[in-house]
C-alpha cells in the first residue's frame, strides 16, 4: 500500500515579494519622466497629417496651440471648427488669445514661442490660410504644421 | 545597564506595492505619451510695401501651384507628388545648366500658392516635398564639403559651416499672399 503523504512535509517556500515595490517604482519614474499631463479637452479630432520632415518641438513651454477640425460631437456638424485652449473659437479670437497669452509669458521668451497648429487631415486650406493671417497679424511668426512622423520610404 | 536593544518591529512593506501601482495607474491614465513633432514654418512679416518687380526674377522662381482639386502645377505642367522633390532639387542645383531652372542656388526661390480649397493634408505633403528637397541639397552640399551630412553638423562647434551651406542653399521657400485660384 502506498504510503500517505505526511502532513506540511514539503511546503513551498513564500516567494519573496520585497522587490516588487522597486520594480513598480521604477516604471512609476519612467512613466513620469516620458510622459506629459494631459491638460486639455479635445472638442475637435485632428488627425494629424504624416510628414517625413518633421522636427521635435523643443520646449512646451513655448507653444501655443491651435486645433482645427470637424467637432468630436457629432449634433454639431462636420464643419471645420477652431479650438483655442477648452473652448470653441473663431478665427477672430486668434489674435486676442495670442496676445492674452504673450502677456503671461516673459518678455524675452515671447519672439521664441511657436504656435503648433494641430489640424485634421480633411481640414481645407482656406481656414489654415486666415489662421496663418491672423498670426502674422500678431507677430506670432513661428509656427508648426503639426504632423506625425511618418516612415520614409513610401 | 541592559545588553538587550529593543527590537523594532518590521514595518510592513506588502502594502508597499500597491500604492505604488495605484500612483502608476494614476499617472498612465492621466498622461499622453506623444511628443509634438511638426514642420517648422517662419512666417513673413506683414509689410505694407508692395513685393518687388519680379520680372527679372522669373527664371529663379520655381512655380509652385496646388488647385482645390488637390493637383500639382509646377511652372505651368502638371506633376505628381513623387516627383516634386527630384524637380525642386533640380532647380537649386541648376546653377545656370537648364535655361528654364534657376541661375545659381544662392537666388534660386520655390513659390507656393495654394487654393482656399486645397486640403490640409494635400499642402502638408507638398510643403514636406520641398522642405525635403531643401535638406537633401544642404545634406549633399554638406557630405560633399565636409564628409558630414547637415543635420549631423554639430550646432556650435560647426557654425560657420553651417552658415556656409546655409549660404550656399538659403531656404527662399516663399508662400503667396492667398489667392482663390477658381476651382
Amino acid at each position: 500500500m502506498a504510503k500517505f503523504k505526511k502532513d506540511g512535509g514539503r511546503a513551498t517556500p513564500a516567494i519573496n515579494t520585497s522587490a516588487l515595490p522597486d520594480i513598480v517604482f521604477m516604471l512609476l519614474f519612467f512613466f513620469m519622466v516620458a510622459t506629459k499631463m494631459r491638460d486639455r479637452e479635445m472638442k475637435v479630432r485632428t488627425q494629424l497629417p504624416q510628414a517625413t520632415e518633421v522636427e521635435k518641438l523643443e520646449k512646451k513651454s513655448r507653444l501655443h496651440y491651435i486645433f482645427v477640425g470637424p467637432p468630436l460631437d457629432g449634433a454639431l456638424g462636420t464643419a471645420p471648427r477652431v479650438q483655442l485652449d477648452d473652448a470653441f473659437a473663431t478665427v477672430d479670437d486668434i489674435q486676442q488669445y495670442i496676445t492674452l497669452k504673450n502677456s503671461e509669458k516673459d518678455e524675452k521668451e515671447v519672439p521664441f514661442m511657436t504656435t503648433s497648429l494641430k489640424a485634421d487631415k480633411v481640414v481645407k486650406m482656406g481656414i489654415i490660410t486666415d489662421i496663418k493671417q491672423e498670426l502674422r497679424k500678431v507677430n506670432a511668426l513661428k509656427l508648426s504644421y503639426t504632423a506625425s512622423k511618418a516612415s520614409e520610404n513610401k | 545597564m541592559g545588553s538587550r536593544r529593543r527590537d523594532i518591529p518590521e514595518i510592513n512593506a506588502g502594502s508597499m506595492a500597491d500604492i505604488a501601482f495605484l500612483l502608476l495607474v494614476f499617472f498612465l491614465v492621466t498622461t499622453t505619451m506623444d511628443i509634438p513633432t511638426g514642420l517648422q514654418v517662419a512666417l513673413p512679416p506683414i509689410s505694407e510695401e508692395p513685393p518687388q518687380d519680379s520680372k527679372q526674377r522669373k527664371r529663379e522662381v520655381l512655380e509652385v501651384l496646388v488647385n482645390s482639386a488637390d493637383q500639382l502645377l509646377v511652372e505651368g505642367s502638371p506633376l505628381t507628388i513623387e516627383r516634386l522633390r527630384q524637380k525642386t532639387v533640380d532647380h537649386l542645383t541648376n546653377e545656370g545648366k537648364d535655361p528654364t531652372l534657376s541661375t545659381t542656388s544662392t537666388k534660386a526661390i520655390v513659390s507656393l500658392k495654394n487654393d482656399r480649397g486645397t486640403s490640409y493634408d494635400m499642402y502638408v505633403q507638398v510643403y514636406n516635398e520641398l522642405t525635403a528637397a531643401y535638406s537633401e541639397v544642404r545634406d549633399e552640399y554638406s557630405m560633399r564639403e565636409f564628409g558630414k551630412e547637415y543635420t549631423k553638423l554639430d550646432p556650435t562647434r560647426d557654425k560657420d559651416k553651417i552658415e556656409q551651406v546655409k549660404d550656399k542653399y538659403p531656404k527662399k521657400l516663399s508662400e503667396a499672399e492667398p489667392v482663390s485660384l477658381g476651382k
